[in-house]
């Protein structure tokens, strides 16, 4: 009876001790993955149209969603941002709200959640059956490296087009905003751009909204293009390596947010 | 799959897209951006003191916004501020003897100048000056005068001397 109680706490313990192992084994190996993207970014440089042919891919066909998001989000910013000022007789101030909330937070933020869903997953799927069909090591056996052929231009598209996108959807959402507080609700248009002028500032505002969003993108197709090529080649794996770029770059851009606003806006 | 030249220009219409987005973003904070005043006609008025009252605020006129404000600045002799008000050109007939005020929207909201037409028969143009003005109203000079008053009211009253008794 004592026996078996024994066992199972050892085998519980032994199970967290397996866990945790993976979960750092897994963490090394994405940083010496890290490492080798980084090294061939000089040779993918140098060969740039393979990048632009993914920034294709990665960036302009994400497009539809960013702006589509960004003109909602920033239209329903507008309904509730309207119909809380009033109640202070500050509707005037709708521009300030939608334009700071866009730029500083749900610009970068929802955007990278976007694109992760949108082309972080692709990016996972489409490495992870390349590896599970073998044309990875069929690339090193034709000392073609991987890295500097498919990973890295990949990984760089990404990089580039976060920003891009986060500065779209931020302009979109404050079109949408403007459209809805001035064109549906009323709002004076000067003192709407006016107090947005003279309360969001470049360095403060839009610069760290920038910084933001390269962090985010730097983070997001990281992980994309590590989980593809850490998928177990199977179709089982690639599917969890979908699952699971979604999920951890997901968790990966609210958590760098929560550190960065703290850094930046203190 | 698209013509590899489809492709780039495809992207670069995409990176210019993400530029134009960021330099909107840019113009948003100085005043170069935002739509346009449209064509009008400047007038200017002197103020004491013009309070809280920005550039691009409206001018209204019987709370109907027939104009903003264009600039603002100091006369260097009088240390007064000269404002600079753009009044749109279907608003023509705006009386000589018209007086200016600066009121606040709302109690947080926004400054803006307020004219009361005159009975002249005479129309401002490009460049007059409003001469009949009254500063933007200090909330701390009104609480102050306010409390200046209660003590020296108190004083009279009870005569016991000091103290503010409300």
């Amino acid at each position: 009876m004592m026996n078996a109680v024994l066992a199972g706490v050892i085998g519980f313990i032994r199970y967290l001790g397996r866990f945790g192992l993976g979960f750092f084994e897994r963490l090394g190996r994405a940083h010496l993955f890290l490492i080798s993207l980084l090294l061939a970014l000089p040779a993918v440089l140098a060969r740039f149209r393979l990048t632009v042919v993914q920034m294709y891919s990665v960036g302009f066909l994400s497009l539809v969603i960013i702006v589509v998001s960004g003109l909602f989000v920033g239209m329903v910013l507008g309904l509730q941002g309207y119909n809380t000022l009033v109640d202070f007789g500050a509707e005037e101030s709708l521009g300030v709200l939608v334009a700071l909330s866009l730029v500083r937070e749900l610009g970068p933020v929802v955007s990278a959640l976007l694109f992760a869903g949108r082309a972080g997953s692709a990016l996972t799927a489409e490495i992870g059956l390349m590896k599970a069909t073998e044309q990875l090591s069929a690339m090193e056996m034709m000392a073609v490296d991987p890295f500097r052929r498919v990973l890295g231009p990949r990984f760089l598209a990404g990089f580039i087009s976060m920003p891009l996108l986060a500065a779209m959807f931020s302009a979109v959402g404050i079109i949408g905003g403007y459209f809805v507080g001035v064109g549906l609700l009323g709002v004076d248009t000067g003192a709407f751009w006016a107090q947005m002028q003279s309360a969001v500032g470049v360095r403060e505002d839009i610069m760290n909204g920038v910084i933001k969003s390269i962090v985010f993108g730097f983070a997001v197709t990281w992980i994309a293009v590590f989980e593809g090529y850490d998928t177990i080649p199977t179709s089982e794996g690639i599917s969890r390596a979908t699952t699971r770029t979604v999920v951890n770059s997901s968790l990966a851009v609210l958590g760098l947010d929560f550190i960065l606003t703290a850094l930046m806006f203190n | 799959m698209l013509q590899s030249k489809t492709i780039e220009i495809i992207v670069g219409i995409f990176v210019l897209l993400g530029l134009a987005a960021l330099l909107m973003l840019s113009m948003k904070v100085s005043n170069i951006g935002g739509p346009g005043e449209g064509s009008g006609y400047k007038i200017e008025a002197e103020f004491l003191n013009i309070g809280g009252l920005k550039t691009r605020a409206p001018v209204k006129m019987a709370g109907v916004t027939i104009g903003r404000v264009h600039g603002i600045s100091i006369d260097e002799d009088t240390y007064n501020a000269v404002v600079v008000m753009n009044i749109s050109n279907d608003y023509k007939n705006i009386p000589m003897d018209t007086s200016a005020s600066i009121y606040t929207a709302g109690l947080l909201g926004e400054q803006y100048i307020s004219l009361q037409p005159g009975g002249s028969e005479t129309y401002l143009a490009e460049g007059d000056q409003i001469q009949i003005t009254s500063d933007a109203v200090v909330l701390e000079e009104i609480i102050g005068q306010f409390m200046y008053n209660q003590a020296a009211g108190g004083n009279e009253d009870g005569g016991n001397g000091g103290g503010l008794d409300f």
